[in-house]
């Protein structure tokens, strides 16, 4: 070290209010008093948004400076010394309060904020007594509902611009605007265009007064009736931290907690709204069990013993074999331990799938070079290979959007349609359905000059390679199942190619149910067992504990659904599973359940599935029970029971453990407390991660797995490690055995038994490589009659969610047929034209509509919208679904 | 008198009908300015107008040559965007160089963009101004078939667009960082400073921004030479300008003087000038400077046309708008009426000018009709502190623009200088001169 | 109505082509819609929005903003007497007044057969022919009420058809086409 780089500082030193302390240059002097305990009043500062200066109540002096600048557009500098109590100050800061109140209606008593203003708490605290305006308040028509969710009182407002500068900004939904000026301005969406974003309910919260207000919300509860938790939200697999809040029982609201790492304060509407499902009146509250035609309400000792005499019978007339689970991805952590230990442990079945072949093949999850949000948001380029984001991930969409925008970061989007992202990408290649292989090959391959591939043109390709570079260096991929009419198997094998051929790459898995990335991680997969270990790799260790395993890897969804229709699994436990929704394929769904010969459903409310089971345990929902969950970074936060579940109701581990006891088995824990400590013991990624080194406050984000102890974090190989691995894997071919090692070298995450006594005989973490997806065909070339189907999902769906959320149900749109204009035209057809549309299933009568974001030859259906769709006409037995479209008349 | 011997910089061919046309611009010496300054080093053509003195002339009074300085060097593109949105109350010499003589301003946009090196140009031009903008539309079309913009200009390799922007009528966009706004197709709400348009300003692009009679200087000061402009005026008031006289005046126009050199009284009261009161009147107020300008009194008639003179005395001289009241003036109905244009005018960007500007038009309508209050005048000069702290001048701002500290300018000097009038309206419940 | 002519969409594309940026052609394409419809209507904004890459929203933030773009119709001829300070001092206000009693409205009406709307302005930097005013936006100063009303019939009459077009017609003048246009296509304004 010189000297000169020893004296020089990386803080600066301020001075505010006579308290002196070291802050970050650049950060803003009303961000750096707050962290040193000095709160500067103010209104449309937020700490994520752009400063704008508009309010005027955070007026500071600063020696030096004329005048009476904003602390929050006023970033801190050497030696500053910011006063924010003098009586100028303090004139200047009353002053304004006054002015926001002289248009400011007083119907606190009556105003869903009150009790939780901050106009209202910083005129206790600031503001003067008496109000000497006299003159008549400006007037507007209150509250007007500018969408479904939110509504919106104008006379309230004090034209902060934060849920505008939201709209805009952040969630890059510029619906809402200011509309006239001066003191007639006002927030308003354009007439008959309402402010449909997903995220809309974050203008709610961060709203200073009460003038937007939730549609669901409103008038539910007072602030002082509320009671809180913190938790994660899991409606999807980002995990964004929550605050869930109760009234008398009844989760009333649900507000997000900045999370550094994770959402930055914010979440989607469905994820704010969805805890109606939880308080909806047609929940399963009692066990079920079938009579002839029908579910009858049982005990929950009748219930076990129906379903364990069921699973008994089938095991032991056809094997372990012919049991299997599906599902599992919704509850926590200890949930899904407690089934894989059932299955695996005690009824000795490896056919356990927690996703419904919508996602992607669990070795590729846990076995790619893992990267968090936040790698992806500060990496050199993202390559987004997995779903339309905005729509399933929807606060990933949030974070990797603002990265975009504000940090440059540049997106490679490849993909079978254009997406909520594709605005922002740099570029955006779409192929044909089923070929994503194909063109991972030509992105990686270097050629130049670059082949046409997967009806990508070379030079698009060559364009993306170089945004890329060679050897992925920086290189985050968001990957996920693009389309559930594809194969997951091509994905993951284009995802083998490209970590192969990129070995400095990290991967940041796109899946979406709430905790499928914990149920992979505690073994609901087949092959697998719980700490991402495989099940040969892991047999010695888990099977001191556990004592039986299976013997032979089990099915995956797809096989489960395959064999069940064909009456080759017997019995199927529904662990809140619903494949008659959620399976690609609605015909072979429905083949399964009437071949199972015995069906036991874990279930919050009757599905179109669960109806058809034998026996059907209530299970606890969201906000009902404790534990943890983990996200797709892999962070295990907790999750916080907030209301008493209703009538009879268990949480899964229970169910799974009694159900354990009446077949025999014993899981040996009998608190979620206990289950935990039983995965921090024996998942060899979550060893070491206790309750209580999760309970730590600097924790309070959640803790990434693998846990690496005390250890420092973790660090990049050597550079000549990673060269030398690249080396040896330049061409198109590769031997796998070479390759596996190649992300294990690539990003050091698992702590080396070497350093670890304590975990001598611990099996190694999965790797994954070229060969592991297993290689599939190319899809055949379509006919020139045909359109191939490509089948995303919306926010909002069918899903139970969304079913059961009065506020949300009606926001599902209804399918249409989207095409490109050209196959359009070629067609006859217009939108709004009704087609007919066949595949190998089925065919369906369907509204049409011209989108330029669908390649030539493609057709896109989103996938689980109410009534018929693109379950119905997916071949789930084909890697692509091509369809016939006609006119009907 | 003084002013009587200074050229006419600006005002040289207004005594022609056609003044407006590239024929007689060309017999006059038109473009003769820019072919002078595209065949001379541009950073020679900024030590010019630097020497030259030149401050702006849209109000803010702030040295061109040095703004012009305060680009960063090798930071392209840049542009200049000129302030045609001329809406301060009483000012109307723009409109006239605009209507009157468009290619001088054509000319000395063009001169500015060699100097400060760039190549595209906007002339923000009030939306009002029609006449303005089709006289402005045909010059320019003449302007690039003369070759004196477009590509390569007068056979000198330099490259210049002007695209002429409409405004669409909203005082607060001649305001700089709400003009760029504006021109950005936003609403013209004002910008947090730092940055300044001189690093940041267009598309983030470092921008100068020049009112238009600003730049109508250029051609002459090329051709006459930054020292001959200084030599005109004293101190910081160098050369002359326009000033906009109004009001109760026998012959209100625009008037071309040499700053400093002149009083208040010479320019009402000189036949050529103003030519006295109306009605042989007298003086009861008058305006220096525009509708943000605190008011003067008879007592500084004798005041000379001096910026720092002018500013030592608790005023401005802005946008060069003189608006004389004689005696039968109500003071409280001038200052409502100015109140009002400024509670239309406010943005409504931040809380202090969007509330208070309304607030205090509502007190100071009421009085004026009648139902007001003793306390008022306290309550008046209270919300005018909020806005602006001190009520001193230059003022003190609790605001993003200068907007906001301008409207306590005739609220507070009117209820200083005739807080008796004040009180009448309130004693009598109504205003004693309707 | 109301959505711009294919016309006007190709003289949208060049005004778009004269800035760096494609927002920047907002004010420019509402005069557009309003010199073609002599208004701005909701499906105007929205095809506005459609060209430059802009939510309705925004347009419509934009829009109210600036007072001289009518969102609703107006009648044929505007006329705006100016009331600020200078024109105060000459008899703005009493024009005005004369102006209402002498076509039968009140400030921002419409008379009945659509010729005239009134408004009252802000100061329109005509000052030394105080008091004045505008119709579409065209000066006329030193107005006494029977200028007014010698004005008022010339309008009706249309004798004065050749001074003042039909509102929302501000410049019947083309500005030049720029030399140096976006070399990259402006963002959203495709098919």
């Amino acid at each position: 070290m010189t000297e000169q780089t020893e004296t020089k500082k990386d803080t600066v030193t301020v001075t505010v209010d006579g308290k002196t302390f070291e802050a970050a240059p650049g950060e803003l002097v009303i961000a750096a008093a707050e962290r040193h305990g000095i709160y500067i009043p103010r209104f449309c500062w937020h700490p994520r948004m752009k400063p704008v200066g508009m309010c005027r109540m955070c007026l500071v002096e600063i020696e030096g400076v004329r005048g009476l600048p904003p602390a929050c557009t006023t970033p801190v500098a050497e030696g500053m010394v910011v006063d924010t109590r003098t009586p100028v100050v303090k004139k200047a800061q009353d002053g304004v309060l006054e002015f926001l109140l002289i248009n400011h209606p007083l119907d606190c008593p009556v105003c869903d904020r009150g009790g939780e203003c901050p106009l209202q708490d910083q005129t206790f605290s600031f503001g003067p007594g008496e109000s000497r305006f006299v003159e008549e308040k400006r007037h507007f028509e209150k509250p007007i509902a500018i969408s479904e969710l939110v509504a919106l009182d104008r006379e309230r407002c004090i034209q902060c611009a934060r849920c505008t500068r939201f709209a805009d900004e952040v969630a890059g939904d510029p619906l809402i605007s200011f509309v006239d000026r001066g003191d007639h301005t006002q927030v308003l969406t354009f007439p008959d265009d309402p402010f449909t974003s997903y995220f809309s309910g974050n203008t709610v919260q961060i709203c200073p007064v009460g003038a937007l207000t939730a549609s669901p919300y409103r008038f539910k509860a007072r602030p002082w009736d509320l009671d809180q938790v913190e938790s994660t939200c899991s409606t999807c697999a980002v995990g964004c931290r929550v605050n869930l809040q109760s009234s008398q029982n009844d989760l009333v609201r649900m507000l997000g907690v900045d999370s550094e790492p994770v959402n930055h304060s914010w979440l989607c509407d469905k994820g704010r709204f969805g805890y109606q499902a939880v308080e909806h009146d047609g929940r399963v509250t009692h066990p079920l069990v079938r009579k002839g035609d029908e579910l009858i309400e049982a005990s929950w000792s009748e219930a076990y013993a129906a379903a364990a005499k069921g699973l008994a019978d089938v095991r032991d007339l056809h094997g372990a074999g012919a049991i299997a689970f599906l599902g599992g991805a919704r509850g926590t952590n200890e949930d899904a331990y407690a089934w894989a230990k059932l299955a695996k442990g005690v009824l000795a079945t490896d056919s356990v799938d927690c996703q419904l072949d919508d996602g992607l093949p669990a070795a590729a999850v846990l076995g790619l070079p893992r990267a968090t949000i936040d790698d992806a948001c500060r990496a050199k380029a993202v390559l987004l290979l997995g779903p339309d984001l905005k729509e399933e991930l929807p606060v990933l969409y949030l974070r990797l959007r603002e990265a975009v925008v504000d940090g440059g970061v540049a997106v490679v989007e490849l993909g079978p349609q254009s997406t909520g992202m594709t605005r922002h990408a740099k570029t955006t290649l779409l192929y044909r359905p089923g070929e994503a292989v194909e063109v991972a090959r030509a992105l990686t391959s270097g050629r130049d000059p670059m082949p046409d591939a997967g009806g990508v043109r070379g030079e698009e390709l060559a364009a993306a390679a170089g945004i890329l570079g060679r050897a992925g260096e920086g290189v985050v991929v968001v990957l996920g199942r693009p389309s559930v009419a594809e194969s997951g198997r091509t994905v993951a094998e284009a995802a083998a190619v490209i970590a192969a051929a990129w070995p400095q790459a990290r991967f940041l898995p796109a899946l979406r149910r709430g905790n499928v990335m914990g149920a992979l991680d505690m073994g609901l997969a087949p092959g697998v067992l719980p700490g991402r270990v495989g099940l040969d790799a892991g047999r010695e260790w888990f099977s001191q504990e556990w004592g039986v395993l299976p013997e032979e890897p089990g099915l995956d969804a797809a096989g489960i659904v395959g064999a069940a229709a064909e009456g080759r699994v017997q019995a199927l436990v529904l662990l809140g599973a619903d494949p008659i929704n959620d399976f690609p394929d609605r015909t072979l769904a429905r083949r399964a359940l009437a071949g199972a010969g015995f069906v036991v459903a874990v279930d919050t409310f009757l599905t179109d599935s669960s109806r058809e089971a034998d026996v059907v345990l209530p299970a606890a929902m969201y906000g009902e029970k404790a534990g943890t969950t983990t996200n797709i970074e892999g962070r295990v936060t907790r999750v916080n029971q907030k209301v008493t579940a209703p009538g009879t109701v268990r949480s899964d581990w229970i169910i799974a453990a009694e159900l354990a006891q009446r077949l025999g088995g014993d899981l040996g824990f009998d608190s979620t407390a206990a289950v935990w400590a039983e995965i921090a013991r024996l998942a060899p990624s979550h060893v070491g991660l206790t309750a209580d080194v999760l309970g730590r406050r600097e924790n309070r984000d959640g803790v990434v797995a693998p846990y690496e102890g005390e250890g420092p974090p973790r660090h990049e190989a050597p550079v000549e490690q990673i060269e030398a691995a690249a080396a040896v894997h330049q061409g198109e071919t590769l031997p796998s055995e070479a390759v596996a090692g190649a992300p294990e070298h690539a990003a050091v995450d698992e702590p080396s038994d070497d350093d670890d006594p304590a975990g001598a005989g611990r099996p190694p973490l999965l790797t994954f490589a070229v060969g592991d997806a297993g290689s599939t065909a190319a899809p055949p070339a379509v006919d020139a009659y045909a359109l191939r189907l490509v089948a995303g999902r919306r926010l909002y769906d069918n899903g139970v969610t969304v079913r059961h959320s009065a506020h949300l149900a009606g926001l599902a749109p209804s399918p249409r047929l989207r095409a490109n204009p050209y196959d359009l035209d070629r067609l006859g057809l217009g939108t709004g034209d009704r087609v007919r549309v066949t595949s190998s299933r089925t065919t369906l009568t369907l509204e049409v509509a011209a989108d330029t974001g669908i390649p030539r030859g493609s057709v896109a259906l989103p996938f689980n919208l109410p009534g018929e769709g693109a379950a119905d006409l997916i071949d789930g037995t084909q890697p692509v679904t091509d369809l016939r479209v006609e006119t009907t008349n | 008198m003084a002013f009587r011997d200074a050229p006419d910089i600006l005002t040289s061919r207004l005594r022609y009908e056609d003044s407006h046309t590239l024929e007689r611009f060309l017999a006059t010496g038109g473009y003769d300015g820019l072919r002078a300054a595209v065949a001379r080093p541009a950073d020679e053509i900024v030590e010019e107008v630097k020497t030259s003195g030149l401050r702006g002339r849209g109000g803010a009074g702030f040295a061109t040559g040095q703004k012009w300085s305060f680009l960063p060097a090798d930071v392209f593109p840049r542009y200049l965007v000129v302030n045609g949105d001329e809406g301060e109350p009483a000012t109307f010499k723009d409109h006239m160089l605009i209507e009157r003589d468009p290619h001088q301003l054509i000319e000395g946009i063009a001169i500015a963009s060699y100097a400060i090196k760039c190549t595209k140009a906007f002339l923000y031009l009030r939306g009002e101004f029609a006449l303005g903008h089709e006289r402005m539309s045909r010059a320019l079309r003449e302007a690039y078939t003369h070759g004196a913009l477009g590509r390569n200009v007068f056979g000198s390799g330099f490259d210049i667009d002007i695209v002429l922007h409409p405004g669409a009528g909203a005082y607060i966009c001649g305001e700089e960082t709400a003009l760029l706004s504006s021109l950005e197709g936003f609403r013209g709400e004002p910008r947090i400073r730092p940055p300044f348009p001189a690093v940041k300003g267009l598309y983030q692009k470092p921008t100068v921004v020049n009112n238009v009679e600003t730049l109508a200087n250029m051609a002459w000061i090329v051709l006459n030479g930054g020292a001959a402009y200084a030599a005109l005026g004293q101190g910081r008031s160098t050369g002359t300008r326009l000033l906009s006289l109004s009001g109760h005046v026998n012959r209100p126009g625009n008037y071309e003087v040499e700053l400093a050199k002149s009083t208040f009284r010479d320019l009402f009261y000189d036949p050529a000038l103003g030519g006295g009161i109306k009605g042989g009147r007298e003086v009861k107020a008058f305006i220096p400077g525009g509708a943000s300008a605190p008011w003067f009194g008879p007592d500084q008639l004798d005041c000379p046309l001096d910026l720092d003179e002018v500013q030592q005395r608790g005023s401005m001289m802005g946008s060069g708008s003189v608006v004389v009241m004689d005696e039968t003036t109500c003071p409280v109905r001038a200052a409502w009426r100015i109140t009002k244009f400024f509670a239309h005018e406010s943005c409504g960007k931040c809380t202090p000018c969007r509330e208070g500007s309304g607030w205090l038009e509502k007190v100071l309508r009421r009085i004026e009709l009648g139902a007001g209050r003793e306390e008022d005048l306290d309550l008046l000069l209270d919300v005018c502190d909020n806005l602006a702290p001190g009520l001193s001048w230059p003022p003190g701002q609790t605001t993003i623009c200068v907007l906001g500290p301008s409207i306590p300018s005739p609220i507070y000097t009117s209820i200083r200088m005739f807080r008796d009038e004040y009180l009448t309206h309130v004693k009598e419940g109504g205003c004693p001169f309707s | 109505m109301a959505r711009l002519t294919q016309e006007n969409v190709e003289r949208a594309r060049e005004i778009i082509s004269r800035y760096p940026a494609s927002r920047s052609a907002l004010l420019p394409l509402l005069y557009l819609a309003q010199e073609q419809d002599g208004w701005i209507d909701d499906s105007a904004m929205e095809h506005i929005g459609d060209l430059l890459d802009l939510t309705p929203a925004q347009v419509l933030g934009t829009c109210s903003f600036y007072t001289m773009f009518k969102r609703q119709p107006v009648g044929r001829h505007l006329v705006s007497v100016c009331t600020n300070i200078a024109c105060l001092l000459n008899g703005g206000y009493e024009l005005l007044e004369h102006a209402e009693a002498r076509l039968g409205v009140v400030v921002d009406e419409t008379t009945p057969d659509g010729e005239f709307t009134l408004e009252e302005v802000e100061c329109l930097a005509d000052c030394d022919r105080a008091p004045c005013l505008q119709v579409n936006y065209r000066f006329f100063g030193n107005v006494t009420h029977d200028d007014f009303d010698r004005l008022v019939d010339d309008l009706r009459a249309g004798r004065l058809a050749e001074t003042v077009p039909a509102h929302g017609v501000l410049n019947r003048e083309q500005p030049p086409p720029v030399s140096v246009r976006r070399a990259d296509a402006p963002h959203g304004a495709g098919d």
